[in-house]
């Protein structure tokens, strides 16, 4: 399952969604608006998404992830929009049989979908505002 | 034949739109298409990185034909996570 939603993300909503009576392991990773970058004090981010292309690419990581770790189920789910410092950006819960592949297939997850899935965050610091792109900064107006 | 080109974060700044049609020639490929683009907004030749292109909400390299093509999407590095 993927979605992109304006909505907070609920963590428990997902460890629901993918836990079967077969699996022994969650494993769930929650990304978080930090307070700094780059030496910058960070105010609050703005996601911007690809709708459409956004979830091809997360779908096709679920895919991958589903038979190269053979876990039972992923969900994948991203917010848009204005997130405050300290709530949840990312969030990929993974269920499994046995731990390892459950770990194994969420870190997977979420080092692909930050190389691949065409979604941006534009920093609003002290000052002025970014777009992070890629590891280098943007100006931006 | 007339497409839909799109553009995402710092490009858009450059742009002043984030989509707009766009009438491209038989044999046009990726690249013939974003020369077309940095005449009509020259900020984008100034941009410092060489955006990923998409054909159809799929990543495509820039030699590809846009022959069939609905909409193109020009993305900077992604930043999501």
């Amino acid at each position: 399952m993927v979605r992109l939603q304006g909505d907070p993300i609920r963590a428990e909503d997902l460890i629901v969604e993918v836990r079967g009576d077969g699996d022994g392991a969650v494993a769930l990773f929650l990304g978080t608006v930090r307070n700094h970058n780059a030496g910058r004090r960070v105010l609050y981010l703005e996601y911007h998404a690809y709708p459409g292309m956004a979830e091809r690419e997360m779908e096709r990581i679920e895919h991958d992830a589903a038979k190269r770790y053979g876990a039972s189920r992923i969900a994948i789910v991203h917010r848009t929009g204005r997130l405050e410092v300290g709530e949840v950006s990312v969030a990929v819960a993974v269920a499994s049989p046995h731990r390892a592949e459950a770990t194994d297939a969420c870190r997977f997850v979420i080092d692909t979908l930050k190389k691949t899935v065409p979604i941006w965050k534009k920093e609003y610091f002290e000052g002025g505002a970014v777009w992070i792109e890629g590891g280098e900064d943007t100006p931006a107006g | 034949m007339k497409i839909e080109v799109r553009y995402f974060a710092s490009l858009v700044e450059h742009t002043g739109v984030e989509v707009e049609s766009v009438e491209v020639a038989p044999g046009d490929d990726v690249t013939a298409l974003w020369d077309r683009l940095v005449k009509r907004h020259p900020k984008l030749g100034e941009i410092g990185f060489h955006p990923m292109a998409a054909c159809d909400m799929e990543y495509a390299g820039w030699d590809r034909a846009l022959e069939g093509v609905k909409e193109v999407a020009f993305l900077p590095p992604v930043s999501g996570g």
